[in-house]
């Protein structure tokens, strides 16, 4: 067979990303038609960067979940097809098998694997990893940001110290320190773990509970279901094997494998746990400036008056009121974090050497990037187009809730 | 003023004696030094040889006591070994004699900042040539990232949702969204590579450690300088919109100045202070664009000793480039708190 020309490579990966095509005219069509009912989210619709931003945002989130049932890569992103090492894109395969897509679209790497069926599973390790790690990063930042900057004091002076000593810290040391295979086996980082993800129950913990304390009727039930499902959650998370920390020093039983939810890979558990860890100490720095402008304003004073506890302040009183800013940081945040798992990739820190996720890629590809330009550059443009995407978005968000 | 500068010196001291003493807790847990004792002594030793390497060269000490030593307020350790005396002040094994002139206590206050087990020389050596030529990179992105930032947050600033405007906030919004390895990655690409046959810069920098040259060392320089520039860009565009929105503007404005005049008399002096800080928090990030570059365009300078030391255990060296880059952060951050003091009328006189 002959090789694809360029125009032909471009159509037929178009086709390839149908379901991603399908799919975005369907959230936008829907967005469009009840945009009026859908607050700040159906206002970004109102924003041509806004629209711009969200569109590429979801265009990879849609590309990570189709990619991850088996809708869009032609190809195994592991496997190695002999014959197609380094080949250009559109190069056909030497003898493709029954069912086997007939063509590398963007080429071979230097592993003979194939480079777009990489480039879109990739996408689904940042769409898995990024927002969540963000998530975390605003649990745990938010749940100290808020004592923070509400009471000052010692309080304060402690925990700004915490958050610039990390701050202070190359981050770039911080995972070669942290993401070792010798620092995972001193576990290390479940201990991290352990003490990071306690955050987003202690959150919820308190904020339904200061929310709901009047009324014990709803709030206890409310409590024990739902903190029951988050610790089981935690505890899931947590363990490995029916262990918690299991090194020759020191081995902490957990929950036994039957009741054991799931299980995450070691390396992206390492790798999630130092994003959260990285991000968090700024996030902290933002939500304390937030609540220290906002508890001088008038509806705090007037909630102090009636009575209410400080923690329903904090959270029901000031927190909302402080969402424009942090939504708006959450984009930008998680730009940021795809940024950083690029980073751990590129420097081959954390997720094992064959995975395809944009970071590997790159660097495995600009090994040979003097001869060969194909394995490298489609997962640093996809790269680039998501973080784009989201700094448009958090751009347009910006803009209009700026205008309220 | 004074008072104010002695408490962020504090602070600053405290914060690097925590973040050394992390570093130093890190590195010297165990299975760190075992990997270090494998690949300095045998890659196939015993867990006993593994131990006995540890304890003669006096890493198997209690953690605190260790951290003293490397600081120079606790004696560094002597121990008799087999092949003579050993000890964290004497270099290799000696015989008694050599070893009763040594000095009792070699740490960083004494201006010993240990030895690098990777280049098998004194940290001293290696580190400061290193910073040096990191030096010369940073000097130049300045010189690059600076002027082009500013320019391009004064010209979008000036005229708010013109053309020009939209186009550049485009171009730094792009910028941002660029993280080094990419950029680098693309540069390498477009203007180094055979296949696309430009080749008007060289792909590595290695030849610029010695006598850099616009063709060897553009690229490097322009790759960290683009993603710390839209950021300063967007900070000084920001800052640049609120004072032209000022009573004293259209003021000056009406009075018939003319806009020439009001940009650049009026409204640039104002508009500098916030990007001011904003470069001086930037430095933290070059170091961290400084490391991918280096790596990217193998330029041996601070940022590649950060990545060998670190990947091979080197300690000591380790916790020397933590101190540097720790202190240059928060002499930035210090030297950024006070230039705020001082450009800002406001502060200075409240």
């Amino acid at each position: 067979m002959e090789p694809l020309t360029w125009g032909e490579i471009i159509a037929r990966i178009l086709v390839q990303f149908t379901p991603v095509w399908i799919a975005l005219v369907v959230l936008f069509t829907a967005s469009f038609m009840f945009k009026r009912r859908l607050g700040l989210y159906g206002k970004l619709f109102d924003s041509p960067v806004g629209m711009i931003g969200f569109g590429l945002v979801m265009f990879w989130v849609f590309t990570g979940i189709f990619g991850q049932m088996d809708l869009i890569g032609t190809h195994d992103p592991l496997s190695q097809l002999s014959g197609m090492k380094n080949k250009a894109p559109g190069t056909p395969l030497p003898n493709p098998g029954e069912g086997a897509y007939p063509y590398y679209l963007l080429g071979g790497d230097n592993l003979a694997r194939d480079v777009f069926s990489r480039m879109i599973d990739g996408a689904w390790v940042v769409v898995q990893i990024a927002p969540l790690a963000t998530l975390f990063a605003f649990m745990v930042g938010i749940t100290l940001g808020l004592p923070a900057g509400y009471f000052g004091g010692r309080l304060d002076t402690l925990l700004s110290f915490l958050a610039n000593l990390i701050l202070a810290f190359p981050v770039i040391l911080l995972f070669y320190l942290l993401v070792t295979p010798e620092i995972v086996a001193t576990g290390v980082p479940n201990f991290m773990a352990m003490v990071l993800f306690i955050f987003p129950i202690v959150f919820v913990a308190v904020l339904l509970n200061s929310r709901y304390h009047t009324q014990p009727k709803l709030r206890t039930p409310l409590l024990v279901v739902v903190l029951g499902a988050m610790i089981w959650i935690y505890l899931s998370v947590i363990s490995t094997n029916g262990w918690l920390v299991n090194t020759p020093g020191l081995q902490i039983p957990a929950l036994p494998g039957a009741v054991d939810l799931f299980d995450i890979p070691g390396g992206i558990l390492v790798v999630f746990v130092s994003v959260v860890f990285v991000n968090s100490p700024t996030v902290f720095r933002i939500v304390r400036g937030l609540t220290m402008d906002i508890k001088t304003r008038d509806y705090v004073a007037a909630a102090q008056t009636r009575g209410e506890g400080t923690w329903y302040i904090m959270l029901w009183e000031i927190l909302p009121n402080a969402r424009g800013p942090l939504i708006v940081d959450f984009c930008l945040r998680i730009g940021y974090t795809t940024i950083l798992l690029g980073t751990l990739g590129f420097f081959g820190l954390g997720l094992p050497p064959e995975s395809p996720d944009w970071g590997s890629t790159i660097n495995e590809g600009r090994k040979l990037l003097s001869i060969y330009l194909h394995p490298a550059l489609p997962p640093a443009l996809a790269l680039l187009s998501l973080v784009l995407g989201l700094n448009l978005l958090a751009d347009g968000l910006r803009e209009e809730s700026l205008k309220d | 003023m004074g008072l104010f500068i002695l408490r962020r010196t504090g602070v600053m001291i405290l914060t690097a004696l925590c973040l050394t003493f992390i570093v130093f807790f890190m590195t010297n847990l165990y299975p760190n030094l075992e990997k270090l004792a494998k690949t300095q002594g045998d890659m196939r030793m015993s867990d006993e040889a593994v131990a006995s390497w540890l304890e003669s060269r006096g890493y198997m000490e209690p953690l605190a006591l260790k951290y003293g030593q490397w600081l120079g307020v606790a004696p560094g350790w002597v121990k008799d070994t087999r092949d003579g005396i050993r000890g964290r002040c004497i270099k290799g094994a000696v015989t008694p004699e050599i070893a009763a002139e040594a000095q009792r206590f070699c740490g960083i206050l004494q201006g010993d900042w240990g030895y690098s087990t990777v280049s098998k020389t004194d940290v001293n050596n290696v580190i400061w040539k290193r910073l040096g030529l990191t030096g010369k990179l940073m000097f130049w992105v300045l010189v690059l990232m600076v002027p082009t930032a500013l320019i391009v947050g004064i010209l979008a600033g000036m005229r708010e949702g013109s053309a020009t405007d939209r186009s550049l906030s485009t171009v730094s919004i792009l910028t941002t969204a660029t993280p080094e390895y990419v950029s680098g990655v693309i540069f390498i690409a477009v203007f180094a590579s055979q296949a696309v046959g430009l080749r008007w810069f060289s792909g590595t920098a290695n030849a610029a450690m010695e006598d850099a040259t616009f063709r060897n060392f553009f690229l490097p320089v322009l790759t960290i300088s683009l993603y710390g520039m839209g950021y300063i860009a967007r900070m000084t565009r920001a800052s640049m919109t609120e004072v032209m929105a000022a009573q004293y503007i259209r003021t000056a404005r009406l009075k018939g100045v003319s806009f020439a005049n009001v940009v650049l008399k009026h409204a640039l002096r104002n508009a500098l202070i916030a990007p001011f800080t904003v470069i001086m928090l930037q430095f933290p990030w070059l170091l961290n664009g400084v490391v991918i570059v280096e790596t990217l365009f193998s330029y041996k300078g601070f940022g590649s000793l950060l990545v060998d030391s670190a990947g091979n255990n080197d300690i000591e060296m380790l916790l020397a480039v933590s101190v540097v880059s720790v202190v240059v952060v928060l002499v930035t951050q210090l030297i950024s708190d006070i230039g705020y003091v001082f450009l800002n009328p406001r502060i200075r006189i409240s």
